[in-house]
């Protein structure tokens, strides 16, 4: 077990494209640390660079107190799980697990130890004799996975493992691997482009962007105070709401004006928040879908209400969707089924300022 | 979040230890050259070498003591022979690989035919004249076009034709050197056709059907364009080898009757070893580099042509 | 009560059709197996004629009876060149050549496409183009300077290589090497990155990585190649030819033609019996590994 640091990473590859701009972080001992952003934003080349498959172009990464940018991906002491298995075709899956071991000449007793409880662990045990092609997808991932937890490795890195697995085996296995972590407490590295694996897995999340981090923190805080739109807008499903808007001065407080006469007042707490920016004229109103509901009759005060004409309706069972115009914008509110929303019809819905959010736009930051 | 002083003290390190990354990526390199070392070495003495020294030696006289220049390719020029050889050459490969491609392409859809099960036999037994050492295959047509016992004249009396000389006579000579260049090719150009037919999307076939195409509009516009680049890369590919190819001529004719059935090859072979002349045969092998030349070129934009579609 | 009459014609009229399409598809595989059988029988023709004469007395052969029935069969010829010591140095030697040239090309080839396939260097594409491109240089155009190269190096260092059945040692690799390496590389080349990557992690070095992981997972191309590397050792005609002539020197194919081609008198009986148990390896090889073959074939071309 071990922290990894990464101080100033950069990668640049040939030809000029800077994958990954300088970061820093610091993962702690035991910690699992998920890297998401959308493609392209140097997540898997973060966690290669980690694991020695890529050159360091400046910066320094440290496993422990070792820094490893020379170091070999095989003195790192390692163990990388890929998004397609690359589980070795010819081996069976003891010898696939036990491969690693084998070549630094481990004996046979505690190979097979290490195995069978590696087997143990994942619920593997009947299937050490048979071929990768044998194997259905879930398996596979479980097998290798088990020759990373085989290796005792100071660090786990996780590249996108269930990109592959359809949606319900998804879910299936983010349990396995939560229960894993929780079983073998080692640090682990794990990158995915699917913001919810981020949110259900991690003890904080890294999320970036075009080669830089964007924010670090758990993945409450992230939630609930992010510090740049991108954040805002990546995390959570569905996503947050921008709506373009405007502050005017209305007596003590301040109203805020999203176009055609939608006048919302600010609760207190954000007139003081707020009262330097009413200048601004680019300003972003940020506010989740569970915080657009529909309006009922004893609303707590900050919850504003307002008329809207819905276009369309999405009914999920427990709540249903409906998305309007506001502003000029689409919007996605949660509302009660109950309520009976529907397409074209227009419907009373409340605004929760206490949870708003307002962003500069010309910046991207959370203010 | 980071101490500044740390990292700069850090970066200083970074580029202390690039030079160690550097080394440990030269070793990558340099296992990678020595496994490649035996490969160069052999292409560099025993190929790209002697293909230079050819241009060397076909610049010497024939006892190879002094430097003559080009007087050996003009002496060539002036010769019939030699003539009659460079015709001999592109009659024959252009119109063996012509046969050749056109009876692959047949068989290979005769193949497709047939239910899948049973096209590992039938495959099984085309495939054979490939199989056979050309110069043990040569021998048997050449016993088959024996002036007196020959076979084919035994079967051909037996219908009522006169006999044929075959391979006494000049032009049927020609005949039975394409025919059995034609007999030892067209497996290799069914088998790679076959692959390519298999390769074609059935949904296309299925699409013009529907579109309600005929047995020769299908063959025009989904078949023949699928595989343009194998029918393209097999005949550039047999064209070059047909052109320089040797056994056949030399066990079927030896050049004979009276050199109408010389090829490069086989002249060279003649001139060089045989006549002990060896610069002169350097001199009638090189004349085989243009057309090679243009053959590799059109491969290679082909492959790159192919290389970007995909 | 209308709707059903003229429902009923309708369903009469649509039969035939199906039945023609199913008929029109018969005859078209009649057709097929038929030209396929012609086909066949051309490309048979030869080998099966080659058998039955050798099953011929050189009384029967001479005269002029049926050719292409034996009356009279006999091993005779079998007997005679397989106890004749002559013969059995052809064989020898071209087995000699044949698997120690396998070898040889396989050693160096597998590394070679593993390096430029894998391990990219300065230069490896550059390199595997050439190596492509080598094929194409043809023996017909190196037999002659490299038989003054082996005569100068007889001279040199008074070694010597002409007119001894180890020469093709050296040259046959030249006609094997380029076009095994080009199938390695086409079968290396599909293999997944990601399991290099793995092996990397798990700790392997490069040579590990090839031999406990590349081999193994491509051993049909390995097998493929083989076979092609000894069906070109096997029937090779032009080099031998070239460099060697005394008869105890001589490889299978050369030997065959040249011994057994005495002057005017051509001994067909045994020719032919020499000429089939010359194609025999490589037939029997193809026989028992026919996909392997096909295998390489078709990935040489269509990876080239």
């Amino acid at each position: 077990m071990a922290e990894v640091s990464l101080r100033k990473v950069s990668k640049v590859y040939d030809g000029g494209v800077e994958a990954v701009r300088g970061i820093d972080l610091d993962i702690k001992d035991h910690e699992f640390v998920v890297l998401v952003g959308p493609s392209g934003c140097g997540k898997t080349t973060t966690l290669r660079m980690i694991a020695g498959l890529e050159d360091i172009t400046a910066g320094e990464i440290l496993i422990g107190p070792d820094v490893v940018n020379d170091v070999p991906p095989k003195d790192r002491d390692i163990a990388m799980v890929f998004q397609n298995y690359a589980l070795y075709p010819h081996m069976t899956v003891h010898e696939n697990m036990s491969f690693g071991l084998r070549l630094k000449k481990f004996p046979k007793a505690e190979i097979n130890a290490r195995v069978d409880e590696a087997a143990r662990i994942l619920d593997i045990s009947e299937l050490l004799d048979r071929k990768p092609k044998q194997l259905s997808g879930g398996q596979r991932q479980r097998v290798a996975m088990g020759r990373a937890i085989v290796r005792n490795p100071k660090v786990f890195l996780f590249d996108e493992p269930l990109s592959n697995l359809d949606a319900k085996l998804r879910v299936q296995m983010r349990i396995e691997i939560k229960k894993v972590h929780q079983k073998v407490r080692t640090t682990t590295v794990y990158v995915t482009h699917d913001q919810v694996e981020a949110m259900t897995l991690a003890d904080r999340v890294v999320v970036m962007n075009h080669g830089v981090i964007e924010q670090v923190g758990t993945p409450q805080e992230l939630y609930h105070s992010p510090r740049t739109r991108f954040v805002a807008g990546f995390i959570g499903s569905p996503a947050m709401n921008f709506i373009p808007c405007r502050l005017e001065g209305s007596g003590d407080g301040l109203v805020l004006k999203a176009g055609e006469g939608l006048a919302l007042p600010l609760p207190p707490a954000r007139v003081k928040q707020y009262a330097s920016h009413a200048s601004n004229g680019r300003l972003l109103l940020g506010l989740r879908p569970e915080h657009l509901t529909d309006a009922r009759p004893h609303m707590e005060p900050g919850i504003v209400p307002f008329e809207a004409k819905v276009d369309v309706t999405e009914p999920m069972g427990m709540e249903t969707f409906v998305y309007f115009a506001l502003n000029g914008t689409q919007v996605c509110g949660r509302v009660n089924p109950a309520v009976g929303a529907k397409d074209g019809a227009p419907l009373r819905m409340a605004a929760d300022l206490n949870n708003m959010h307002l962003i500069d736009e010309a910046t991207g930051r959370v203010l | 979040m980071v101490d500044t002083a740390i990292s700069s003290a850090g970066i200083e390190r970074g580029r202390a230890t690039q030079s160690r990354l550097k080394a440990w990526r030269g070793r990558k390199s340099t296992i990678a050259f020595f496994m490649t070392l035996p490969l160069i070495v052999l292409i560099a003495g025993l190929v790209l070498y002697p293909a230079l020294y050819a241009i060397h030696l076909a610049t010497l006289n024939k006892r190879m003591t002094e430097f003559v220049g080009l007087k050996n390719f003009t002496f060539l020029f002036t010769r019939e022979t030699f003539w009659m050889v460079v015709k001999q050459s592109c009659i024959f490969a252009l119109t063996a690989v012509a046969f050749k491609a056109l009876l692959g392409f047949i068989i290979a859809h005769l193949v497709h035919n047939v239910p899948v099960n049973k096209q590992r036999r039938w495959r099984g037994m085309l495939l054979i004249p490939w199989v056979i050492p050309a110069a043990m295959s040569t021998l048997a047509w050449l016993w088959l076009f024996d002036p007196s016992h020959s076979a084919f004249n035994w079967l051909l009396e037996k219908v009522g034709v006169s006999p044929v000389p075959w391979i006494g006579d000049a032009y049927w000579a020609r005949f039975c050197v394409i025919l059995v260049n034609v007999w030892i090719g067209s497996p290799f150009f069914m088998i790679m056709y076959l692959a390519a037919l298999k390769s074609v999307p059935e949904q296309l076939y299925e699409a013009a059907k529907i579109d309600g195409a005929t047995w020769w509009q299908t063959m025009r516009y989904v078949t023949l364009p699928m595989m343009r680049n194998i029918i393209a890369i097999t005949a550039l590919f047999s064209t070059i080898v047909t052109f320089a190819n040797f056994d056949i001529v030399r066990v079927l004719t030896r050049g004979d009757p009276l050199d109408k059935t010389h090829v490069f090859a086989t002249w060279a072979f003649r001139v060089g070893i045989e006549g002990g002349d060896i610069p002169l045969g350097a001199s009638v092998s090189l004349f085989m580099v243009p057309i090679l030349t243009i053959g590799a070129i059109l491969i290679l934009r082909d492959i790159n042509r192919r290389g970007n579609e995909s | 009560m209308t709707t059903i009459t003229s429902r009923a014609p309708a369903a009469t009229r649509a039969a035939p059709k199906y039945g023609s399409m199913k008929n029109e598809r018969l005859w078209a595989l009649r057709w097929s197996y038929f030209f396929l059988t012609l086909f066949v029988i051309f490309f048979l023709t030869p080998p099966v004629y080659m058998l039955i004469t050798s099953l011929k007395g050189s009384r029967e052969i001479s005269s002029l009876e049926n050719p292409w029935w034996v009356f009279n069969p006999t091993l005779e010829n079998y007997r005679e060149l397989i106890f004749s010591p002559q013969f059995q140095t052809f064989f020898i030697n071209s087995s000699l050549v044949a698997v120690i040239v396998v070898t040889t090309t396989m050693l160096i080839s597998v590394p070679a496409a593993f390096a430029l396939s894998r391990m990219k260097f300065w230069g490896s594409a550059t390199l595997a183009t050439g190596v492509f491109l080598t094929y194409l240089i043809p023996e017909t155009l190196l037999f002659i300077p490299l038989f003054k190269m082996m005569a100068v190096f007889n001279d040199l260092t008074g070694i010597q290589v002409l007119n001894k059945w180890w020469v093709n040692l050296i040259l046959y690799p030249t006609l094997t090497v380029p076009f095994c390496t080009w199938i390695m590389i086409g079968y290396f080349a599909s293999i997944p990155k990601e399991l290099d990557e793995a092996a990397i992690i798990d700790g392997a070095t490069w040579m590990q990585t090839l031999t406990k992981i590349f081999i193994p997972v491509a051993l049909p191309g390995l097998i493929a190649a083989t076979i092609f590397a000894f069906t070109v050792s096997w029937a090779q005609f032009l080099y031998p030819l070239a460099f060697t002539t005394s008869t105890d020197q001589l490889v299978l194919p050369v030997g065959i033609i040249t011994t057994l081609i005495k002057g005017d008198v051509f001994n067909w009986g045994q020719i032919m019996t020499g000429a089939l148990l010359g194609a025999a390896p490589p037939l029997i090889l193809y026989a028992f590994l026919m996909d392997y073959y096909i295998a390489g074939l078709t990935a040489g071309a269509t990876k080239g």
